[in-house]
């Protein structure tokens, strides 16, 4: 099928500056066991082909699920159609943007195959977990899952460009809830993180096989805690809380799309500007953020972006100091700057946007004891469950799932509700230590929402826990 | 496109053996989509997809699958062959489900929008012509929207529309900017340049110095699209019948505690004035209306055909997620003409971004201002405002500080793309409330 429409391709490019055909081929599977009972299984394949054409210095595209040299003939008229009503009216004269053209492959390493396992065993095996959940009659509802994706994808250039990627992608997930009277408190397994490229080697890798147990007592021990209290604190974060302050506070403000200014009626601006490249303080001397599709099991790893740019490691953030914008090929001409190869689309049916894929905190060399003992004042929080930021990035405010108190270098107090606020820029100075490898956790999110269309996309993000200083921090009612 | 799905059907429902019964839901869509940054074009296009789901059912066992069509007959039924048949192997591996449920009552319906748009690049050039100069940035999104259930019970369902939604915004400089909307099924030039000229006048007033507001307890306005930001954080677990009957429904307080809003509230699930399909994926056909929270007491809840079974009370033919598609709060009493002067000192917010629960017990939410969003005082507008951070809890909102709502109400259609183009809509007043709790 890929072969015939690769020939359709060939054989009816039209005379343009630029054309290109994007094919995704996604198959995919849930799988969840809900206090019990298996949900219905649900499985879904999706096929289709983005058509692009920059042709006298218009841009169109067109997207199409009918893949036979007839739908491929219509989608490049329409793409072709757009290009040429567009011209004189686009925000760059895409005629003089360089538009790659790439050879090569990736396909993710693989060690146990989804099919390696038969359905009935993935569901005795989810059963068995949702079983151990179960701990309390307190415990109201619980469920164990696994959503596993797989995508095919074949990138054609005009000008003999071709890649071909194969990713696989697994996101486990468990789910407990207690309640006695007035209070609900829901433990997950690091607050719906845990997903990563690979088989079902995921599983263990993540600790799916070990979490029920804990997650089920935790959920327990909320019930009875006190709330988080109110003030000015001390705060260590857990991988699993720190992948989204990464994610609202550095990743989305870095794109340089928002900085030049696609993004504002929908996902919002950004306080980043584009003088701030090289000279300005992000974070503390401990901040190193990197940009690397490279990792073979993190969740967005690539051999090249949908645009057919090669993956590169590269340093957004060098000792707290900015260096480089998340910014593709055509962001980074507009803008005249370095970027990264993070041009991605959700699917066959939406246009590549710059996005994060693996967005990471460099590992550093204090451990959690360490951390913990450094703090007189404070409090420890894992598992993010709330997320709320201007549209500048730069007000926030998120919550946890658990919280920990520290006081006088010692983990105390369970409390629950705990959220803290801040601002992006003071928040990350205020980075005081940074945990070592042992306190290092690769997780990710599958929902990270943006563009115009909108589209939703799988974000990568690893980090070891970290502390900060001076965090305003808050309970609930 | 109807004939097509319905053809699908009767072949997926041709290759059914013994007691099998099999539904479909089908989901298609033509649309052109025009990206604008700075009154220019950042990205055209145009998107065409089609997209079916297949149940195969026996007994209490069932699977489903969802796949793209090509919009080739033969290609597609090869497809719907191939998946039947995996379903059907599929079948034996699986335990009974004790909380299977489908519409076994043959209720068929059809709804046909009228095709009245333009070409979206003439809308385009439109928009393009009028702005120049302006800072405007947002999406046009254009064309038909089409959904179909069938059943081999003979039940069949559609629905096809075709509209548009302009969603854009003008910008003075950083984030001070008028966010505006036009949508409908016919589009009119004069309407996008009155439009585009009262934004310009909100311009004017954001350019003014603005004022930076210290944390507090405030009297604000909040105009019928902000309303409908904290009601969609409200849609997300409040109203479905698992959340409520797990303890984990943001309302909570109100199901167990004493807590309640303000008598002169009420929500409710308003389908028949909606612009979303009244059919579901089960086949189920939604009431016209489901009164949700009424004189601010809750009242029912939105029951999905599997918590129905579960739970073992009647479905009002929600979808899967049990979320809200068409709500509606009632209109209050306050004229809208005497809002600023009702207002007299305090905050008239146009919008609010990224809503999000900071303790869903208690259902209070934490969120930003963002757009225009001004300074009033003694009932005149006087200044912008720089964003600011609020968190709440609903029943302060619209329970004790309350001061009314409004006798107007906007009907907005919902711009959202994800997937596909949103069919959801709300009707919603404005609201006065005081004692705002603003805390960043």
């Amino acid at each position: 099928m890929h072969a015939k429409i690769e020939e359709s391709f060939r054989r009816n490019l039209p005379a343009v500056d630029f054309c290109s055909l994007r094919l995704v081929d996604e198959s995919s599977e849930d799988i969840c066991v809900r206090q019990d009972v298996l949900e219905p299984v649900h499985r879904s394949t999706d096929m289709g082909a983005m058509i692009t054409v920059i042709a006298g210095g218009g841009l169109g595209y067109a997207a199409t699920s009918d893949l036979s040299e007839a739908g491929i003939r219509s989608a490049l008229r329409d793409a072709q159609y757009w290009a040429k009503r567009t011209a004189g009216k686009c925000v760059v004269d895409f005629s003089k943007i360089e538009m790659a053209s790439p050879q090569g492959e990736y396909r993710t390493p693989v060690r146990s195959s989804w099919t390696s396992m038969s359905l009935k065993d993935k569901v005795s095996l989810l059963m068995n977990e949702s079983q151990r959940l179960k701990t309390d009659d307190r415990i109201v509802d619980w469920e164990a899952g696994m959503s596993f994706v797989e995508t095919r994808s074949l990138y054609l250039t005009s000008a003999g460009g071709r890649v071909e990627q194969e990713i696989s992608q697994l996101a486990p997930s468990l789910v407990v809830t207690a309640n006695e009277g007035t209070e609900t408190q829901t433990r997950t397994l690091n607050g719906h993180g845990p997903c990563r490229q690979g088989g079902l080697e995921v599983l263990e890798e993540v600790g799916f096989l070990e979490a029920a147990p804990v997650l089920a007592a935790e959920a327990l021990q909320l019930l009875g805690a006190p709330n988080c209290p109110s003030g000015t604190m001390d705060l260590l974060l857990a991988p699993d809380q720190m992948i989204l302050q990464i994610h609202e506070s550095i990743g989305h403000p870095l794109e340089l799309d928002r900085i030049l200014g696609d993004e504002r009626n929908y996902a919002g601006t950004t306080f980043v500007t584009l003088d701030m490249f090289g000279s300005y303080r992000y974070g503390s001397e401990l901040l190193n953020i990197t940009f690397d599709p490279t990792l073979p099991n993190e969740f967005a790893s690539f051999g090249f972006d949908d645009e057919g740019q090669p993956a590169t490691k590269e340093y957004l953030i060098r000792r707290g100091i900015l260096e480089r914008p998340l910014g593709a090929g055509v962001s980074q001409q507009r803008a005249s700057m370095a970027g990264v190869a993070n041009s991605r689309a959700q699917s066959w049916n939406r246009p590549p946007i710059d996005r994060m894929a693996n967005l990471n905190l460099e590992i550093g060399s204090s451990s959690l004891p360490e951390m913990i003992n450094a703090v007189e004042r404070g409090i420890y929080m894992k598992s993010n469950c709330s997320w709320s930021i201007d549209d500048s990035r730069n007000k926030f405010q998120f919550g946890c799932e658990w919280a920990q108190l520290i006081e006088d270098g010692e983990l105390t107090a369970i409390v629950k509700k705990p959220n803290y606020r801040g601002v992006s820029g003071t928040f990350w100075r205020n980075l005081r230590m940074v945990g070592d490898e042992k306190t290092h956790d690769i997780l990710g999110t599958p929902n990270c929402g943006k563009g115009e269309p909108n589209q939703v996309i799988r974000v990568g993000h690893a980090s070891p826990a970290c502390l900060f200083s001076n965090v305003e921090v808050l309970g609930g009612e | 496109m109807q004939e097509y799905f319905d053809e699908l059907t009767e072949y997926a429902t041709s290759l059914l053996t013994g007691d099998e019964v099999l539904t479909t839901s089908f989901s298609a869509e033509d649309s052109d989509f025009v990206r604008f940054n700075q009154a220019a074009v950042r990205q055209a296009g145009r998107v065409v997809q089609k997209r079916m789901e297949i149940s195969l059912i026996r007994g209490q066992r069932h699977a489903s699958v969802g796949m793209t069509l090509s919009g080739g007959l033969e290609l597609d039924r090869a497809h719907v062959r191939k998946q039947t048949i995996s379903l059907r192997e599929l079948l034996p591996q699986l335990p009974e489900d004790p909380y299977l449920l489908y519409s076994t009552d043959v209720r068929s319906s059809e709804t046909h929008g009228e095709n009245s748009l333009p070409e979206a690049s003439d809308a385009t050039s439109a928009i393009l012509s009028s702005s120049r100069g302006a800072d405007l940035v947002g999406l046009y999104a254009g064309g038909g929207i089409h959904r179909g259930f069938g059943n081999s019970l003979g039940q069949r369902n559609w629905f096809s529309s075709y509209s548009f939604n302009l969603d854009w915004s003008l910008y003075h400089r950083q984030d001070k900017a008028v966010k505006l909307n036009q949508s409908g099924f016919r589009w009119n030039a004069a309407k996008f340049d009155e439009k585009l000229a009262g934004g310009k006048e909100q311009l004017a007033v954001l350019s003014k110095e603005a004022r930076i507001l210290k944390p507090g307890r405030y009297r604000v306005f909040l105009s019928p699209a902000a309303v409908w930001e904290i009601m969609g954080t409200l849609s997300w677990g409040g109203f479905g019948l698992k959340d409520h009957r797990t303890k984990q429904t943001s309302l909570l307080q109100m199901i167990e505690g004493a807590a309640r809003l303000d008598e002169s509230v009420n929500i409710s699930e308003n389908t028949a004035e909606g612009v979303a399909p009244n059919f579901q994926g089960a086949g189920f056909i939604r009431p016209e209306r489901v009164p949700l929270i009424e004189r601010g007491c809750f009242q029912s809840c939105l029951a999905s055909p599997r918590s129905a079974k579960e739970y073992d009370v009647q479905t009002n033919g929600a979808s899967a997620s049990e979320s809200p598609q068409s709500l509606d709060i009632e209109e209050g009493d306050v004229p809208s003409s005497e809002v600023l002067s009702r207002l007299e000192t305090g905050l008239y917010i146009n919008n609010l971004h990224y809503l999000n629960y900071s303790d869903r017990p208690n259902c209070r939410m934490t969120g930003m201002t963002r757009f225009a969003t001004f300074w009033v005082e003694n009932g005149n507008i006087s200044a912008p405002l720089n964003v600011m951070r609020f968190d709440e809890t609903l029943y302060r909102l619209f329970g004790t500080n309350l001061i009314g709502l409004t006798t107007e109400r906007e009907f907005m259609l919902d711009p959202t793309t994800y997937g596909s183009r949103s069919t959801f809509s709300a009707r919603m007043p404005g609201a006065l409330i005081e004692d705002f709790a603003l805390t960043l």
